[in-house]
């Protein structure tokens, strides 16, 4: 009964619990099915970091298609087989490669890996809890995550090749393996994989909610949680509420495929057969998809937001600016985000009555996100900035957010849509505001918080290379996409010989390509800072960025299961007190009482 | 040569993993390690590096936007496209404004109030005054720009006289135009009637079909001025008629019939002399990902003056050449695959 076990270690011994475990812990129970949420965060964080490496790995092999479109290149054989046949990228792998490309850095890395690291390893440390409300739902979490992307990396070496309809996987394409070779056993397995992965999901965010509800420490109210905990738990609400319906839309897929339903299809000729089915519409499984799909990019950007907004403020010396403007903002994002879906629709052939509201809707989202960044600028004026690794991260987000959230505009005009519409401008937006730009909240965060995980620093000379050349990299790739998005270049296309007129945008293709070797490079350099710094990185102090929250001041290193010796501590204030006037240091952590810092509380903080 | 590159690599990462150790240790010999100073420094180096980033970046982004502006489309070549070209630029020229002041705000102040140990933090959490003003000022910019933009949608959806139907047809991966003829009614089609002689599966049976004519080519011809209705059916999977330089786009979706209407307003000849390039051509492309050869997937669209557009019209297939066929059965269909996984 271990699951009964935590809660009441968590609960009922609140005060004077000294935690020491009743049984002997082996390798399987310490390493492969722990159920400390710290643990737990580890394995997350090193699957997704292997789930980003391949899919990056792909992005650089259809890349080397898209950039040198007329080269053979020989090793592509000995790296992918009969794909790459005479040294040329097959065109229905190219699909292939885009599609689990997609699937993977949207679900994997960016879902499972951001929310999953740092929800599991901040929300009990920052909200004063021994563990998560469910350690074993926590666990069973996390290995139907890696059984995910089990099934999605087998997927992708089997005979006729991995689900290859676009990471959206719009039927009648995905419904019918007779219209491609992907929508074959490689569609199936996408279909399984997500399964898990939508129960992975609930599992992890529900575990969360009831965590930050019944889980705080004494004194920690709402109103006192760091915005990273905020976020987690307004991402966690997001992902229960959307994700069912996403399982809703696969499970109907499953029917069309296997069992003759027609809840897609209608009057479909292919192959040389006219089809049974009918009366179904592909638009239906857009909205139910696009119900879960909008929201998601949210469920990626806000635990990037949270985790940018601590560091902004701890790096910076300076309370976050605007605490309640900066709730408010995410909770009206997650708001608007459920009601917005239509705008991946306009030209669908969904009424245009409801293109207008939609578009309505979807600009209201841009005024919470431009509150956000004003608040971070305002956090960063006149503060006193430690440019560490995280801190130049934090702010290449607000910076990348800051571009990609401006061209949104013109894709939520449902009218300017018409024309970008599923253009490379689509393509170049998305990554900006929600791909890198999550990344980097994501590595701003592992930057941070490693020597609360590993008890050990990463190397700050190696973080700043990785930095720097991730930023120019990132900018180098996207920014000239726009361009060719507006010259009317369509995505997913294997080459754009097609068309006389796109043969100007190669120079730039190419261009692109040697910048997304160069964000590989910087990416293989942080690879190897992490893994040489979880062995042999200098040993990080108790609280080496000098912090407000409660996670530094549980026992370094890896921890112990229970994450506080003794009592768990009792919060007295907000956490964002840094640089106070009359305070002895630019610090006060969330554990000192008002009665120890008279000279420096406000009118109301006696 | 694999095994080769493989040691190459390792022997790559257990030196530098060496090389790591020695210049973490000799920092910590010299004391100069995580102090204040470092840091220091640090803050100084990164903040001029983002100076240097913001000048050169916005710089290329300056020169780029100029010099690439020539690659991108030309004029519209459509009435409704004129307007959207128009708020597009209106949307840019916003747009530039709020990404020109926060960023340099932004690299600005990280540069600014990096800490050089010659200033202390603002303790300043809030000011609602500010916020409001933030909150405000958007939504005004943002409403005036929702309703720009619904004026130009509306009207680009609204139902417009004189207007010719046109239907486009897409399968993998070809694309066919049926024209309505002088009835300018779009004969019935069902998709269970698709031979090799009646691609479009039209039904013979129905008199408006008599005087409809379809391409054969991978070619389509639309008259000057003419207000089009366009109507898209899809045979097998979703497709998507994308004309970017009439600043069109609608998808074609089995089981449904969707719609666009727009006017051309400028030939082909008359393009080629604006572009300056004597090949320049319109075209349609699939832009909905639609299988292996989705990019292959286009066709070439000519806009002739109403003369030339007639006399083109005639070489086309009559649709009243389509024999009438009795309707395929699909009982044999489901043994042959459709549900199979």
């Amino acid at each position: 009964m271990e699951v009964k076990q935590t809660a009441d270690v968590a609960v009922e011994h609140h005060d004077d619990h000294t935690h020491e475990h009743d049984h002997h812990e082996t390798f399987l129970t310490k390493y492969i099915f722990s159920q400390d949420h710290k643990t737990i965060a580890k394995q997350y964080l090193i699957t997704a970091i292997i789930m980003a490496f391949f899919g990056m790995y792909m992005s650089l092999i259809f890349r080397l298609q898209l950039g040198f479109p007329e080269t053979k290149f020989a090793f592509l054989e000995s790296l992918i087989g009969k794909w790459g046949k005479g040294g040329r990228l097959d065109p229905g792998f190219y699909m292939a490669l885009v599609t689990i490309h997609g699937t993977i850095m949207v679900f994997f890395v960016l879902t499972g890996g951001l929310s999953g690291t740092f929800s599991n390893l901040l929300i009990p440390l920052q909200v004063g809890a021994r563990d998560m409300a469910s350690g074993f739902l926590n666990m069973l979490s996390f290995w139907f995550f890696f059984l995910s992307c089990a099934v999605m990396t087998y997927s992708v070496y089997i005979e006729t090749g991995p689900a290859a309809g676009g990471w959206t996987v719009y039927p009648p394409l995905s419904a019918l393996p007779q219209a491609m070779p992907g929508s074959g056993l490689g569609m199936t397995l996408w279909l399984v994989s997500m399964v898990f992965f939508i129960i992975q999901s609930l599992l992890g965010g529900i575990n969360y909610i009831c965590t930050v509800i019944n889980l705080r420490t004494k004194g920690m109210s709402m109103t006192r949680l760091p915005l990273t905990v905020w976020a987690f738990f307004i991402t966690a609400i997001l992902g229960v509420l959307t994700f069912p319906v996403l399982f809703a839309a696969a499970l109907l897929l499953v029917f069309d495929r296997s069992f003759g339903t027609s809840f897609y299809l209608s009057d479909i000729f292919i192959g040389g057969v006219a089809l049974p089915q009918s009366g179904g519409s592909p638009v239906l499984y857009e909205h139910l998809f696009w119900f879960l799909g909008h929201p998601e990019v949210y469920i990626i950007i806000l635990p990037a937001f949270g985790l940018t907004s601590e560091v902004l403020s701890t790096m910076g010396r300076k309370p976050i600016f605007g605490y309640k403007a900066m709730v408010g903002s995410l909770m009206a994002i997650a708001f608007l985000s459920c009601i917005v879906w239509g705008h991946h629709m306009f030209v669908t052939g969904m009424n245009p009555f409801l293109g207008a509201v939609f578009t309505f809707t979807t600009l209201l989202v841009a005024i919470p996100s431009a509150v956000k960044v004003f608040n971070y600028l305002a956090t960063l004026w006149r503060a006193k900035i430690q440019l560490t690794p995280a801190m130049c991260f934090a702010i290449g987000l607000v910076s990348l957010f800051i571009s990609g959230g401006l061209t949104g505009i013109i894709l939520g005009d449902s009218a300017l849509d018409i024309n970008v519409h599923d253009t490379y401008f689509v393509v170049a937006h998305f990554h900006v505001v929600m791909g890198a730009s999550a990344i980097f909240g994501m590595l701003a965060g592992v930057y941070h918080w490693f020597p609360r995980m590993f008890g050990r620093m990463m190397n700050k000379t190696l973080g700043y290379v990785h930095f720097w050349l991730t930023l120019i990299a990132v900018y180098g790739v996207f920014f000239p996409m726009h361009f060719i998005g507006l010259g009317g270049v369509p995505r997913r296309y294997y080459s754009n010989s097609a068309y006389e007129g796109f043969d100007v945008f190669l120079n730039i293709n190419t261009l692109i390509t040697v910048f997304a070797f160069l964000a590989a490079i910087a990416q293989v350099i942080f690879l190897f800072n992490f893994v040489y710094s979880i062995f042999k990185g200098k040993k990080a102090p108790q609280n080496p960025w000098h912090s407000n929250t409660l996670e530094w001041t549980s026992p370094a290193g890896p921890g112990i299961h229970g994450n506080w010796n003794g009592p768990i501590p009792t919060v007295y204030r907000w956490p964002y007190d840094y640089s106070k006037p009359g305070a002895d240091d630019d610090y006060i952590p969330q554990t000192v009482p008002y009665s120890q810092t008279k000279n420096s509380n406000l009118p109301g903080e006696e | 040569m694999t095994l080769l590159i493989t040691i190459t690599i390792l022997l790559g990462i257990i030196v530098l993993a060496r090389l790591m150790t020695i210049v973490q240790l000799s920092s910590e010999l010299t004391g100069s390690s995580d102090s204040q100073e470092e840091q220091v420094r640090h803050n100084n180096s990164n903040g001029f590096g983002f100076i240097v980033f913001m000048v050169l970046g916005l710089g290329l982004f300056i020169y780029m936007t100029i010099d690439y502006s020539k690659h991108l489309l030309p004029v519209s070549a459509s009435e409704h496209g004129v307007g959207l070209d128009k708020l597009l630029n209106i949307n840019w020229a916003i747009i530039g404004v709020v990404f020109f002041i926060t960023q340099i705000a932004l690299f600005y102040f990280s540069y600014k109030y990096r800490d050089n140990k010659k200033h202390e933090a603002y303790f300043y959490p809030e000011n609602y005054k500010l916020e409001l003003i933030w909150t405000i000022v958007p939504t005004i910019v943002l409403t005036t720009l929702i309703i720009t933009g619904l004026k130009q949608w509306n009207g680009i959806f609204s139902e417009k006289e004189n207007s010719m139907n046109v239907q486009v047809y897409g399968y993998q991966f070809a694309w066919i135009t049926r024209y309505s003829g002088p009835d300018n009614i779009l004969g019935k089609s069902n998709y269970k009637l698709i031979t090799d002689d009646n691609p479009l599966g039209l039904d013979a049976s129905d008199p408006a079909v008599k005087d409809d004519i379809y391409t054969t080519g991978n070619e389509m011809h639309i008259p000057l001025g003419q207000e089009l209705k366009f109507q898209f059916n899809a045979r097998d999977v979703i497709h998507s008629a994308y004309f970017p330089h009439f600043r069109a786009q609608m998808n074609l979706v089995p089981g449904m019939n969707t719609f666009f209407s727009f006017k051309p307003t400028i030939t082909t000849a008359e393009m080629r002399k604006i572009t300056g390039n004597d090949k320049f051509d319109y075209v349609l492309l699939c832009n909905k990902i639609c299988g292996v050869a989705h990019y292959t997937m286009k066709m070439k669209v000519v806009v002739d003056t109403p003369a030339d557009f007639k006399a083109w019209l005639k070489s086309q297939k009559k649709a009243s050449e389509v024999k009438a066929a009795p309707p395929v059965s699909t009982l044999n269909s489901t043994a042959n695959g459709s549900n199979s996984i």
